[in-house]
């Protein structure tokens, strides 16, 4: 239910964003946040974006997540 | 054996029960086999971190009111569909002709009810990892001067429900697995009372083998070496302050009252009440009271898996009469509930 994963801002309009989820692309909703830039990474949960992470660390979950959830994993569970 | 479980395993100093609190990392300890790398006489229980297996039959009956009244759409997180009330589950009264609509996201429920023009009431459950999505939901809905967006909530907070586990002494905690994305918003300073007035160590922790076993490692030694304090092993991704504008976005919409857990009872100041400022959004309203005498099924031992008292597999419904098919307690629904990863990942072992 807490569930959060990792995701790349790729274009910010206002309170909204364009972020890409290993490959999936969704609109999300950055309010909780402030000062984000394009192509910062953050953790996104429900829709919302819930805080910004480093792409390292992002980069290293996403690679968990496709372990445990298979290639697809953005697609079950976003 | 790998170092960090050598490790695990040298510091050891005796029997010590640990808590983990959040429904994730308890889906986390049984997927990456973490019990089988424990030293004899550390053990792991669970905790009240379900924000579905928590929330409260009476609640769930309200909600499948709500469901059943003309002109209403009820939305909800997937997971709240199949928890049983005192008699029925918004599936069951979907399947009976109910609006009941699945949702991904709070801001989804307010489209919903742009494009239908009917009244929306969106079923809010979760802890502070969700509640900043309410409440921002709920900012916009005042925004756009939306009059048909309603929220009922049983939204909860996690630190409270720790403390009244501590308090209530029926189980002796050596130390706490704090959960990682409540943590991302609310930061490790409101763990702060747990070492200062309780004499125990707790630890922030990421959800991959490595974070758990390491968090272990942080508190085996804490509490070996008499220094409780909040640690933070998943630092990658919470800071000590948290996502402050999220928490204060939370807080100019909602206030704290006592809530009711289920299995639990009445925590004092553990639930979220929308502010006088935005009782045009509450739903208590199309509310019919005194719906239901809240009652468990007979046997199902939910309350006490809950508060970490018994395990799931000492439910006598364990596996027979509950099973996630045919779930009779709500611990046994939601994935991430104890019963359910007990069943999943232990099958009918007694010691999982």
């Amino acid at each position: 239910m807490c569930l959060a994963i990792p995701a790349k801002i790729v274009k910010i309009n206002g309170e909204t964003a364009e972020a890409d989820m290993a490959g999936v692309r969704k609109e999300i909703n950055v309010a909780l946040l402030s000062d984000l830039k394009t192509g910062e990474f953050v953790l996104l949960h429900a829709g919302f974006a819930i805080q910004k992470i480093d792409r390292k660390s992002a980069m290293e979950s996403l690679k968990a997540f496709r372990e445990v959830y298979g290639p697809d994993f953005a697609g079950k569970i976003v | 054996m790998p170092a960090i479980v050598k490790e695990l395993h040298r510091e050891f100093a005796g029997p010590t029960r640990f808590m983990e609190v959040c429904g994730t990392h308890t889906m986390a300890v049984f997927r990456h086999g973490i019990r089988s790398m424990l030293p004899p006489g550390l053990e792991l229980v669970s905790g009240p971190g379900c924000p579905v297996c928590v929330t409260p039959a009476g609640k769930i009956d309200e909600a499948i009111a709500l469901a059943g009244k003309k002109g209403i759409i009820l939305a909800t997180f997937g997971d709240m569909l199949r928890v049983p009330g005192t008699r029925s589950s918004l599936e069951k009264q979907r399947a009976e002709g109910a609006d009941v609509r699945v949702v991904y996201s709070c801001a989804d429920a307010l489209k919903l009810a742009d494009e239908t023009g009917k009244k929306v009431v969106f079923f809010a459950i979760g802890f502070e990892t969700t509640s900043p999505t309410i409440a921002q939901t709920i900012l916009d809905a005042r925004r756009t001067g939306k009059k048909n967006f309603f929220v009922y909530t049983a939204l909860k907070l996690i630190p409270p429900a720790m403390r009244a586990l501590l308090e209530s002494g029926e189980v002796k905690i050596d130390g706490f697995m704090c959960p990682g994305h409540v943590s991302a918003v609310i930061g490790t300073k409101p763990y702060g009372f747990i070492p200062r007035d309780y004499r125990i160590p707790c630890v922030v922790a990421g959800f991959e083998a490595y974070d758990i076993l390491e968090s272990l490692l942080m508190l085996v030694r804490m509490k070996k070496s008499g220094k409780p304090e909040v640690a933070n092993q998943y630092c990658r991704w919470v800071r000590t302050d948290g996502n402050q504008r999220a928490v204060e976005i939370l807080n100019s919409v909602f206030e704290t009252s006592d809530a009711e857990w289920r299995g639990i009872g009445v925590i004092p100041s553990s639930g979220l009440n929308l502010r006088k400022e935005f009782l045009e959004f509450s739903a208590e309203r199309f509310v019919d009271s005194g719906i239901s005498a809240p009652e468990e099924k007979s046997g199902c031992r939910c309350g006490a898996v809950l508060r970490g008292a018994v395990k799931p597999t000492d439910c006598p419904l364990f596996g027979k009469k509950c099973t996630p098919d045919n779930p009779a307690g709500a611990c046994m629904v939601s994935s991430e509930g104890t019963c359910a990863a007990y069943f999943r990942y232990a099958g009918k072992k007694k010691n999982g």
